[in-house]
C-alpha cells in the first residue's frame, strides 16, 4: 500500500501532497522536509529507489518536478514509477502538455485525478481512457453549472500559458523515451 | 496564469497569482493574512454568501493549507457545501474535508450524514465521492457507520464498475482502521469471485482488498489460490492487443499481475491440487521466457513494467521455494540484471539475489555471480546499490568463500560510506565467527576490523572476541602475541587498548617468556596508552594490572607503584581513585593463595547466539538481512573446553556489565565479570532485605526512583521488590529482586509488562520469564533490557500477579523508566551555555517552563542530591545566583541525541521554584520539565 505520495518543486516547494495514512501534520512536515532534502540532493544517475525508514521511497523527476511516493516492503517498486508515469500522463492528457503551474493553479483537478487513479493507497483503475472519462464527466457536470463557459476561459488566459510552457514546461521527450 | 477547465474560480486564480508575485516570505505571510481576514468576515458576516463563493473561499482556505499555514475556520462552511445540490460545490467539499479534517475530529459526525445521502445517491459520480471521501478519512467511526453498506454496495449485481473498484478499495481501507467490519459466510465466495469479473478493473480493486483478507484468515479464503491462478494463466498467455486500455505500454495488465502474484504468495504452494500447481509454473516459466525475448518497445515504461512482473515472479518463486528449475533460472535472469545499465534494475536484481542466496537449491547458482557482486560493491556509484551488494555478499557467504567474501569486505572497509560502515562491521564479525574453522583467522579479522574502522566496532564485537578466545584454549597464545603486535603500532585505537588488557590480563604469561614480551614489556606496552584512554577503558587496565600481580610476582612493585599514583586525587574519576586503591590494598594484605583464587582465569562463558547478530537485525528494521541457509548444512565446530559449566543465572550477551561503573550482578555465580573483581564497590543497598520487620508496610513511592536508580522499589507484608539498574547512551539494563517474605510459597507468579503500544516503540523493553513459583523466603532476579529509540512520555509498568494461599493478588509498580535516565551528563562552561540557552530559546517549541510552589520544605542541600541524581551535569558557579542550579545534558535515542539544558530557580521567600528546560525537541523539553518539577 502506498503510505503517502509527494509532488514538489527543484526549489524544494511542496506542490502537492497526499497522504493515505492519518498522521498528525506536524509529522507530515517533518517527513516532507527530510524527504524533499534527501532526495533533491541525489545525483541524477542514482537509483530511483531509497530505503527510508521502514519504507521504501520511489521517486522520478519530471522536468522540474520531483514526484515521490512512499511504499510499504511488500510492494513493487517498478511498477511504483509506473504509477507516477501514468500519473503524469493522465495530468498531461488533461491539460495538454501539463506544467508545474497548471498544478499549481489548479490543485484540485490535480486532487481529483490522483483519487480516480489511486483509492486508500492502493492502484483503483489503471486505463487512460476510463480515468479521463470519469473527469471529463465530472467536469461536464460542473460546467453546466457554472455561469461562464469554460471555452472562453481557456481563450482568455492562452497569452500566459505560451509563457509557461517555454520555462516550466514537462520534458516531454525525457519523460516517454 | 494557465487555463481553467471546469468552472474555473477567478477569484481563486487571482490569489494564487498574488502570492506567487510576493517577493518575500514577509509579503506572503502578509497577503495570506489578509485573505484570511477577508475569508473571515465574509463567513462571519455575509449571511447572503452563495454556494459558489462559499466554494471560492473553501478553496482559498485549502490553497493556504497547502502552503503550510495553519487553518482553524472554514471547516463548518466545508460540511454545508458536501449538502450542495451542485457537484462542483460538493466536490470541493469533500476535497477540503479529505485533506484537513483529522480522523478524531467533533465534525465526522456531521460528515458522515451527508455521506449517507451520497451514498444513497443513484448518479455514480455522487457515490464515487462519497466512497472517496470515506476511503481518505478511515476512521473507526466510518467503519461503524458504513460496514454494513459498503460490501453490500461490493457485490451487488445494480452496482456499477466504477463504483464496485471504489467500494472494494474502501472496504479495504475500512477494514485497515478496524478488522471486524468484514462478514463472513456467503459472503467470502462472493467477494473472492470478484477474481472474475469481467472488468479488469473490478479484479484489480479486488485482489488487493482480498490479499488483505488472506493475510488475517488464509484458511477462508482459499478459494482464491485456483482463481487467481486462472487469471494470471490468461492474463499472461494474453497477447498486448487482447486486453485494450490494460495493456501497458506493450505489457498485458501489468497491476493485475503483480497484485496477483503478490496474492498468491500468501499461500505455500498449492500441492493438493496437481492441476492448480502446474498451470502456476506455467505462467511463472512463461514470465521467465518473456523476459528473454527481445523488447517490443525501447521506452523504459516497457521495461519498467516487465520487470515489474518479472521480479513478483521472482518474489512468488523464492516464496515457493520448491522447483529447483524455476530458482536456478530466476538466478540466471537476475545475474544478467546485474550488469544492466540501469541502477534501478542492478539495485533490484541484488536485492531480489539476497533472498535467492537463502534458498538451498539456488545457493550455488548465486555463488556463480560472486565477482560480479563485489565488483558492485566497489565500484557502484550510489551507496544505496553498494549497500545492497554487501548485503548480498553477507548473504550468499558460506563455508566455502567466508576467507574471500571477508577479505573483500575488509578491503573496501577502508574506503566505504561512513553510512554503511558500521553495519559492514557487524557483518564481517558474524561472518568471521560463524565459518572459522581456524580460531586464529577469526582473532585476525576481528583485529583488522579494529584497527581498519576502530570507530564503528560496537561492544558486542570486541565483548565477543574476549568470549571466543576466553573459550577456546587453542587460540589463547595466538591472540595474546598478535594483540601484543597490534600494542605496538603508536596510534592504535582505544578498542584494541580494551581487547588488548583484557586478553594479557587473562593470557599474558603465555607469551612471558619471550623476552620481546616479558611481563615488564607487557607492562609498560599498556600502561603507555593508559593516558590516552577514557575512564571506562583506564578501570578495565586497572583489574589488568592487578590481574599481572597474581600472573608476574616480579613486577609487583611496579604496578603497585602505579596503583598508589592513581589512588589519590590524581584519579578525577572516583571510580579510577577506588579501584586504584583498593587494588592496592589486596596486593598488600592477600596472601598468594588469596590472590590467586580472587584472580583466577575467567571460566568459559557459556555458548550462546552471538549478540552481534540481534544487534544488526535491529538496525535493519524494514529487511532482516539473512545468511541463514548454511546454517543447517555445515556445523561450525564448537570446541568449548568447559562444556559443562552450568550457569543457570541470567546473564545477558555483554561482557562488563553495562557500564563503567562496576556491574554489580547479584549472585551471577562464576560468570562474575572483571570488572566485579571486589564486588559491589559503588554499592546500591542490596534489596534483599528479607527479613527485614522493621519495615514501614506497603511501601511505594515512584517519583523518588526519577533521581535514583537502585533501591526498594515496592514492600508489603507479602513482597520486597528492589531494583538496579545501570544505564548507558540510550540502553538500559535493570534487575528487579522480587523477596517472598511469607513463609508459604508464592504460585503462579506472573510479572508482565504493561507498556501502552503508541510508546512501546519508542522504549523498547525485554523482559526475562521467571520462573512460576516464588519459594518460601526466597529471592528470584528478572533482567529487563530497555532501549530508547525515540522519546517518549511516562514509564513502563510491571503487573505482578501472584497466589498468596491461593488468594489472587495483583501488584502494579512503574519502574524507574523514564526518559531522563538515558541522560549523558555534558560538562560545560559559562560562555557556551549561555551561548546554547540563548540559541534554543529562541523559538517557544524548545522550552517549557513551569513556576510552582515547593510542596517540600525548601532544602537547598537535598535539591542538590536530588538533581545530581536526574541524570544531568550540575554546573556549579556559571548561574550568578548561587541558589540557582543549572545543568546540561544529551538524552540518548537510537536514531537521534536531544541536548538539554535546565535551570531551577528557587525562590525562599514565596516558596516557589521556577524550572526552565531548553532543548532541541519540543516533547523532550516538556516531559523532562514535567517529571523534574514534580520532585520539589
Amino acid at each position: 500500500m502506498m503510505q503517502f505520495m509527494l509532488l514538489f518543486s527543484r526549489q524544494g516547494k511542496l506542490r502537492l501532497q497526499k497522504w493515505y495514512v492519518a498522521h498528525p501534520d506536524k509529522l507530515k512536515k517533518k517527513i516532507t522536509r527530510e524527504l524533499i532534502t534527501t532526495i533533491l540532493a541525489r545525483k541524477p544517475k542514482m537509483c530511483s529507489f531509497l530505503e527510508w525508514r521502514d519504507l521504501k521511497i520511489v521517486y522520478k523527476r519530471y522536468a522540474s518536478l520531483y514526484f515521490c511516493c512512499a511504499i510499504e516492503q511488500e510492494d513493487n517498486e517498478l511498477l511504483t514509477l509506473e504509477v507516477i508515469h501514468r500519473y503524469v500522463e493522465l495530468l498531461d492528457k488533461y491539460f495538454g502538455s501539463v506544467c508545474e503551474l497548471d498544478i499549481i493553479f489548479n490543485f484540485e483537478k490535480a486532487y481529483f485525478i490522483l483519487d480516480e487513479l489511486l483509492l486508500g493507497g492502493e492502484i483503483q483503475e489503471t486505463s487512460k481512457k476510463t480515468i479521463l472519462k470519469a473527469i471529463a464527466a465530472q467536469d461536464l457536470l460542473q460546467e453546466d453549472e457554472a455561469v461562464e463557459g469554460a471555452l472562453r476561459d481557456i481563450g482568455l488566459l492562452r497569452k500566459h500559458r505560451k509563457v509557461s510552457l517555454t520555462t516550466m514546461a514537462l520534458d516531454n521527450h525525457n519523460r516517454l523515451t | 496564469m494557465p487555463a481553467v477547465r471546469g468552472d474555473g474560480m477567478r477569484g481563486l486564480a487571482v490569489f494564487i497569482s498574488d502570492i506567487r508575485n510576493c517577493k518575500s516570505k514577509e509579503a506572503e505571510i502578509k497577503r495570506i493574512n489578509k485573505e484570511l481576514a477577508n475569508i473571515r468576515s465574509k463567513f462571519k458576516g455575509d449571511k447572503t454568501l452563495d454556494g459558489y463563493q462559499k466554494k471560492k473561499y473553501v478553496c482559498k482556505l485549502l490553497f493556504i493549507f497547502l502552503l503550510g499555514h495553519d487553518i482553524d475556520f472554514g471547516h463548518m462552511e466545508a460540511v454545508n457545501l458536501l449538502s450542495s445540490n451542485k457537484y462542483s460545490e460538493k466536490q470541493i467539499g469533500y476535497l477540503f474535508i479529505s485533506v484537513l479534517v483529522n480522523t478524531n475530529s467533533e465534525l465526522i459526525k456531521l460528515i458522515i450524514q451527508s455521506i449517507k445521502n451520497d451514498l444513497a445517491s443513484r448518479n455514480p459520480i455522487h457515490v464515487n465521492l462519497a466512497l472517496q471521501c470515506i476511503a481518505n478519512i478511515g476512521s473507526r467511526e466510518m467503519a461503524e457507520a458504513f460496514g454494513n453498506e459498503i460490501p453490500k454496495l461490493l457485490v451487488s449485481g445494480d452496482t456499477m464498475d466504477v463504483v464496485k473498484q471504489s467500494a472494494a478499495l474502501c472496504l479495504l481501507r475500512l477494514f485497515r482502521t478496524s478488522q471486524e467490519i468484514i462478514p463472513g459466510g456467503e459472503w467470502t465466495s462472493r467477494i473472492i469471485h470478484l477474481l472474475n469479473d469481467q472488468h479488469m478493473g473490478v479484479v484489480t480493486a479486488a485482489t488487493s482488498l482480498i490479499d488483505a483478507l488472506v493475510k488475517k484468515n488464509p484458511e477462508e479464503y482459499k478459494g482464491c489460490v485456483s482463481l487467481a491462478v486462472s487469471r494470471l494463466s490468461r492474463i499472461v498467455t494474453a497477447s498486448y492487443t487482447d486486453l485494450q486500455d490494460y495493456t501497458y505500454y506493450f505489457v498485458p495488465a501489468p497491476w493485475l499481475s503483480v497484485k496477483l502474484l503478490r496474492l498468491l504468495q500468501n499461500y505455500t504452494p498449492p500441492a493438493e491440487d496437481p492441476g492448480v500447481r502446474g498451470r502456476l509454473n506455467e505462467c511463472l516459466e512463461t514470465i521467465l521466457n518473456k523476459a528473454q525475448e527481445p523488447p517490443k518497445s525501447k521506452k523504459v515504461q516497457h521495461s519498467n513494467a516487465k520487470n515489474a512482473v518479472l521480479f513478483e515472479a521472482i518474489s512468488l518463486i523464492i516464496h515457493n521455494d520448491s522447483e529447483a528449475n524455476l530458482l536456478v533460472r530466476a538466478c540466471n535472469q537476475l545475474g544478467q540484471f546485474l550488469s544492466n545499465r540501469e541502477t534501478n534494475l542492478r539495485y533490484l536484481a541484488l536485492e531480489s539475489m539476497c533472498h535467492l542466496a537463502t534458498s538451498e537449491f539456488s545457493h550455488e547458482a548465486v555463488k556463480k555471480h560472486q565477482e560480479v557482486v563485489i565488483l558492485s560493491m566497489k565500484m557502484e556509484k550510489d551507496v544505496s546499490v553498494r549497500q545492497q551488494a554487501v548485503d548480498l555478499l553477507y548473504a550468499m557467504c558460506d563455508k566455502s568463500n567466508a576467507e574471500e567474501i571477508v577479505q573483500e569486505m575488509l578491503n573496501y572497509l577502508e574506503t566505504a560510506d561512513y553510512s554503511i560502515r558500521e553495519e559492514m562491521v557487524l557483518k564481517v564479525a558474524i561472518l568471521a565467527e560463524k565459518y572459522a574453522t581456524d580460531y586464529t583467522w577469526y582473532v585476525d579479522v576481528i583485529l583488522n576490523l579494529i584497527r581498519i574502522a576502530g570507530d564503528y566496532v560496537s561492544e558486542e564485537v570486541w565483548y565477543r572476541v574476549i568470549q571466543i578466545v576466553i573459550n577456546r584454549d587453542e587460540v589463547q597464545g595466538y591472540a595474546a602475541k598478535t594483540v601484543f603486535e597490534a600494542l605496538q603500532a603508536p596510534a592504535c585505537h582505544e578498542n584494541m587498548v580494551k581487547v588488548g588488557g583484557y586478553i594479557l590480563g587473562e593470557f599474558g604469561n603465555l607469551i612471558a617468556g619471550d623476552q620481546r614480551s616479558s611481563p615488564s614489556v607487557q607492562f609498560q606496552l599498556l600502561h603507555s596508552k593508559y593516558h590516552l584512554c577514557s575512564p571506562m577503558t583506564r578501570a578495565l587496565l586497572l583489574s589488568t594490572y592487578i590481574k599481572f600481580i597474581n600472573l608476574f610476582p616480579e613486577i609487583r612493585t611496579q604496578v603497585q607503584e602505579v596503583f598508589k599514583q592513581h589512588s589519590n586525587l590524581r584519579s578525577a574519576d572516583a571510580e579510577l581513585q577506588q579501584r586504584a586503591s583498593e587494588y592496592l590494598q589486596l596486593s598488600i594484605i592477600a596472601s598468594s593463595d588469596v590472590l590467586a583464587t580472587v584472580l583466577e582465569e575467567m571460566p568459559a562463558f557459556p555458548e550462546r547466539e552471538s549478540s552481534i547478530l540481534a544487534v544488526l537485525k535491529k538496525k535493519k528494521p524494514g529487511r532482516v538481512p539473512e545468511n541463514e541457509i548454511k546454517e543447517n548444512k555445515s556445523p561450525t565446530p564448537v570446541t568449548n573446553h568447559n562444556n559443562d559449566v552450568n550457569n543457570s543465572s541470567a546473564v545477558s550477551g555483554d561482557l562488563l556489565g553495562l557500564s563503567t561503573p562496576p556491574t554489580a550482578q547479584p549472585n551471577s555465580g562464576n560468570t562474575g565479570v572483571l570488572l566485579d573483581v571486589l564486588g559491589d564497590i559503588y554499592g546500591g543497598k542490596q534489596a534483599n532485605n528479607s527479613n527485614s520487620a522493621t519495615q514501614p508496610v506497603n511501601m511505594y513511592n515512584p517519583k523518588k526512583f526519577v533521581c535514583k536508580n537502585n533501591g526498594v522499589l515496592f514492600e508489603s507484608d507479602l513482597i520486597q521488590i528492589g531494583v538496579k539498574s545501570e544505564f548507558r547512551q540510550n540502553l538500559g539494563r535493570l534487575g528487579l529482586f522480587y523477596g517472598n517474605k511469607t513463609n508459604v510459597p508464592l504460585q503462579n507468579f506472573v510479572p508482565t509488562l504493561s507498556w501502552p503500544d503508541d510508546q512501546a516503540s519508542k522504549l523498547t523493553i525485554q523482559m526475562k520469564p521467571v520462573e512460576p513459583v516464588l519459594e518460601a523466603g526466597a529471592q528470584i532476579q528478572q533482567m529487563i533490557n530497555a532501549e530508547c529509540v525515540d522519546d517518549y512520555t511516562g514509564a513502563p509498568s510491571i503487573v505482578l500477579s501472584f497466589l498468596y494461599l491461593n488468594v489472587p493478588q495483583k501488584i502494579t509498580i512503574k519502574l524507574p523508566l523514564t526518559i531522563n535516565k538515558f541522560f549523558e551528563p555534558t560538562e560545560m562552561n559559562g560562555e557556551s551555555f549561555f551561548a546554547r540557552w540563548k540559541n534554543l530559546g529562541s523559538t517557544n517549541q524548545q522550552r517549557s517552563q513551569k513556576i510552582f510552589r515547593a510542596t517540600q520544605q525548601m532544602d537547598l542541600q537535598a535539591a542538590r542530591t536530588k538533581i545530581m541524581g536526574f541524570g544531568m551535569q550540575l554546573l556549579d558557579g556559571i548561574d550568578p545566583n548561587p541558589d540557582n542550579f543549572v545543568c546540561a545534558g544529551i538524552i540518548h535515542m537510537r536514531s537521534q541525541q536531544v541536548g538539554c539544558l535546565l535551570r531551577l530557580e528557587p525562590n525562599k521567600s514565596a516558596q516557589m521554584y521556577r524550572l526552565t528546560v531548553r532543548s532541541s525537541k519540543e516533547s523532550v523539553s516538556i516531559e523532562i520539565c514535567d517529571l523534574l518539577a514534580d520532585q520539589f
